[in-house]
């Protein structure tokens, strides 16, 4: 019961980020997908609760519902990108292709052998989830996003993880989210730098010279 | 229980306008006004219903019909309609399609009046009332069928009667899903302000500029019956899982359709109206949330 839940909060959540119009609003649901996802290991686990797994869903909540949210929300803060997603596709569009890979991850879900887990749901939205992480990279213009649709498509891993393999070394699953959160430390000064770099190449901020060269970048320029 | 469908079919009939009062007197709440007295709907259909009647020499016998067929579809489709565990009048496998369909009819008699007349004005806000419709409509049908493969029923008495509480987290995206259908569908804020006198904004409000005197008597009173219908689709969801007795079923079913008024005032009072181009994009999220309680029903 709590895990069909948790699934669909997690479907609920792909929806908002594919249809979601403001970036800050993304991350927050991204963030929230990090929160649900920290607390499934402990909805699918049996009574008493095996130590290693408190241990993977305390890690998963701090990193993917504290830890990865703030750093993204620092550099949004710090490269002065534009707020507004700026699709490829449109919003309305992103939507009915999450309803048609929604379809397409049921029929997979129930097409592949796989072993028993938790709940009926699992593999579809699993599926859904990498699906929507991926759209999210290929379909966004900001680099910002394309973080956050790798950060998606990694939960839809982690949750493949949580539900099926009862017995994945956990040392794996953790050094999985250490990768993510060295990955998203990387994009997130790497984006920094470049905002830099652009305001350091600007033609039009070196055709103006000034002694006090403290000048914030302008919001409208291009970060990418 | 074919009379408590009798007189569920009744207080339906009798006590729609009161919603509009009891919507009338929770924003007056929170405006901190009196508000209009409880009455008032009943005192302005009797007002209108006294008056003569003035039709444009440009309009055609689709005019008339517009307000007369609005009213006797709506009042056919309160017919098919359960509440909670109260059963319909008429129940029959498949009978929602005819439901949505009965609406439909209504929909396209109260459009083609508005366009009957010729008015620039009443033909944007036809255009703009089907648009939204088109919008809507699969989203109800989507719920019903989520309804029906969740319970293995076909007709809407044996829909609502078998609802269990296993339905859970499907059934509340339904009723979410409902609800922005209903919203929708009624003409009220975040799509529609029924306030609103200013024609550039208006949807529902701008397509009966044209009718007067007991013509748009029967509108409003249509009006009306479809919020009291929608709403008995809507508490069902809630209401039948929980509440198994016939009785207890209509009384609780109308004190809740009086509570969906209230929550429907507070909504008006608490949110702005959505900008007209994000309209769609609000309707497909109801249709997408049908969608994902579908698969999670089939799941």
């Amino acid at each position: 019961m709590w895990t069909e839940f948790a699934l669909m909060l997690l479907v609920l959540a792909n929806l908002r980020l594919l249809g979601g119009s403001r970036l800050l609003a993304c991350i927050s649901t991204a963030a929230f997908q990090g929160v649900v996802l920290g607390l499934l290991p402990l909805t699918v686990a049996s009574w008493p609760l095996d130590p290693r797994i408190v241990l993977l869903s305390l890690l998963s909540l701090l990193i993917k519902g504290w830890g990865l949210p703030v750093l993204l929300r620092k550099a949004l803060r710090e490269t002065s990108v534009n707020r507004e997603i700026q699709p490829i596709v449109s919003l309305n569009l992103s939507l009915l292709f999450g309803l048609a890979v929604l379809a397409l991850s049921g029929w997979l879900g129930s097409r592949l052998p796989l072993p028993t887990s938790a709940s009926a749901l699992g593999a579809p939205v699993a599926f859904f989830t990498l699906f929507t992480g991926l759209f999210l990279v290929v379909a966004r213009r900001q680099a910002l996003t394309q973080v956050l649709g790798y950060l998606v498509l990694e939960n839809g891993i982690f949750l493949f993880g949580v539900l099926f393999a009862h017995s994945t070394p956990w040392i794996v699953e953790v050094g999985v989210l250490l990768d993510l959160l060295v990955g998203v430390f990387v994009m997130g000064i790497t984006l920094f730098h470049i905002n830099r770099a652009f305001d350091a190449i600007d033609s039009d901020r070196l055709a103006q010279l000034h002694d006090l060269a403290v000048q914030r970048p302008s919001p409208t320029e291009p970060t990418e | 229980m074919q009379a408590l469908a009798l007189v569920h079919l009744a207080v339906a009939l009798l006590a729609a306008p009161l919603l509009l009062s009891v919507i009338n007197k929770t924003k007056a709440f929170f405006g901190g006004r009196q508000g209009p007295p409880w009455l008032q709907p009943y005192r302005e259909l009797t007002k209108l219903l006294h008056k003569g009647v003035a039709r444009s020499r440009s309009t055609s016998w689709v005019f008339v019909a517009g307000p007369i067929v609005s009213v006797a579809a709506t009042a056919l489709a309160l017919c098919l309609v359960p509440l909670g565990v109260v059963p319909a009048l008429v129940a029959f496998p498949g009978d929602f399609v005819l439901l949505a369909y009965l609406l439909g009819l209504a929909r396209f008699f109260t459009v083609s009046a508005a366009l009957d007349t010729g008015s620039a004005f009443e033909g944007m806000g036809a255009s703009r009332e089907v648009q939204l419709s088109a919008l809507a409509e699969p989203g109800l049908l989507l719920a019903f069928v989520v309804l029906a493969v969740a319970t293995q029923a076909l007709s809407l008495t044996g829909l609502f009667a078998r609802l269990g509480t296993d339905g859970g987290p499907a059934l509340v995206l339904v009723f979410v899903a409902l609800l922005v259908i209903f919203l929708s569908e009624n003409s009220r804020i975040p799509v529609d302000d029924p306030n609103t006198h200013l024609e550039l904004t208006m949807i529902h409000e701008v397509m009966i500029l044209d009718h007067s005197g007991p013509d748009l008597a029967l509108i409003h009173y249509a009006a009306a019956l479809k919020m009291w219908l929608l709403g008995t689709l809507l508490i069902g969801v809630p209401l039948s899982p929980w509440v198994s007795d016939g009785f207890a079923s209509l009384l609780l079913g109308v004190l809740a359709m009086f509570a969906l008024a209230v929550l429907v005032g507070v909504i008006e009072s608490s949110t702005a109206r959505l900008r007209l181009t994000r309209l769609p994009q609000w309707l497909l999220a109801a249709f997408v949330l049908t969608a994902v309680a579908l698969f999670v029903v089939m799941g």
